[in-house]
């Protein structure tokens, strides 16, 4: 299963409900695309809901990474929510759980972002 | 039943659409060692990333070059190895991305999780026959509910697909 995507606006925080696979090549590729379009638009609050992404491989995490820095430089913020244990897993391991803002509620979520 | 190895050996041409070949092969390969679904998960990432080295780094994404796969499920462990047709790379040298300077890049995380994932993991470059990447998992013996010298199947994948 391929990487989808819908996108939906909760007050001022753009949730993007990601499900699939985060993996090099279709996934990542949209996921860019996917946060690029969005600070086109000056969506700068992004929160991405990975609960129903089944697969994430190093490119994926790449992609993540990726996207946090694009919006930070924009003076946004990138935060994620709902993260499965295998996601939870290897942001653990890749000691990036420190760096992103992970929620599992996503009210709270949204909240956040005008802390 | 034997103590005799089961093996599965697969050539594919460097293309990345052969992932999907692959995790199918590590499907089978996983169920055959009586592995768990964390542990196939691990073992599917390993080989991932190994063999999108092998077609990246190695074989630089030449199409006429192959990736040699070969998987051997013995008793109690799991010896998988990716071989290209690269010029190798020392794997001492690969920058640890957990280090705060490289913490925020994008790539080169590969390695460092085949690492954490297997139980073993060696390069082996192999002087005009290219790179093979030697990775082991430690099996529980108790757990294998196919083994044996029967199992073995040799299969050549250079699809154009």
């Amino acid at each position: 299963m391929s990487m989808k995507a819908t996108i939906r606006q909760v007050d001022s925080v753009t949730v993007i409900d990601i499900s699939g696979r985060i993996t090099l090549g279709e996934g990542c590729t949209q996921l860019r695309q996917i946060v690029r379009d969005q600070l086109a638009k000056g969506n700068k609050r992004l929160l991405l809901n990975l609960g129903d992404v089944s697969y994430i491989d190093s490119s994926g995490i790449g992609e993540l990474v990726s996207g946090y820095t694009a919006v930070s430089n924009q003076g946004g913020q990138l935060k994620l929510l709902n993260l499965t244990k295998k996601v939870h897993d290897l942001l653990q391991i890749t000691k990036l759980y420190t760096v992103f803002d992970v929620h599992d509620d996503e009210a709270k979520a949204i909240a956040s972002f005008s802390a | 039943m034997t103590s005799e190895p089961s093996v599965v050996e697969v050539t594919l041409e460097s293309d990345l659409k052969q992932l999907e070949l692959v995790e199918e092969i590590v499907r089978r390969v996983s169920a055959t060692a009586g592995l768990d679904e964390e542990s196939e998960h691990q073992i599917d990432m390993a080989v991932r990333e190994a063999l999108i080295n092998a077609i990246w780094h190695g074989n630089k994404n030449d199409a006429a070059k192959s990736v040699w796969l070969r998987f051997e499920i013995s008793k109690d462990r799991l010896e998988i190895r990716v071989r290209d047709q690269g010029n190798g790379f020392n794997p001492a040298e690969v920058p640890n991305p957990c280090l705060s300077e490289n913490l925020l890049k994008f790539s080169g995380r590969g390695i460092f999780l085949i690492r954490t994932f297997m139980d073993d993991f060696q390069v082996k470059c192999l002087p005009g026959a290219g790179t093979e990447v030697i990775m082991v998992k430690r099996l529980d013996p108790a757990r294998q509910p196919k083994l044996g010298g029967t199992d073995r199947e040799h299969e050549s994948h250079n699809s154009t697909s």
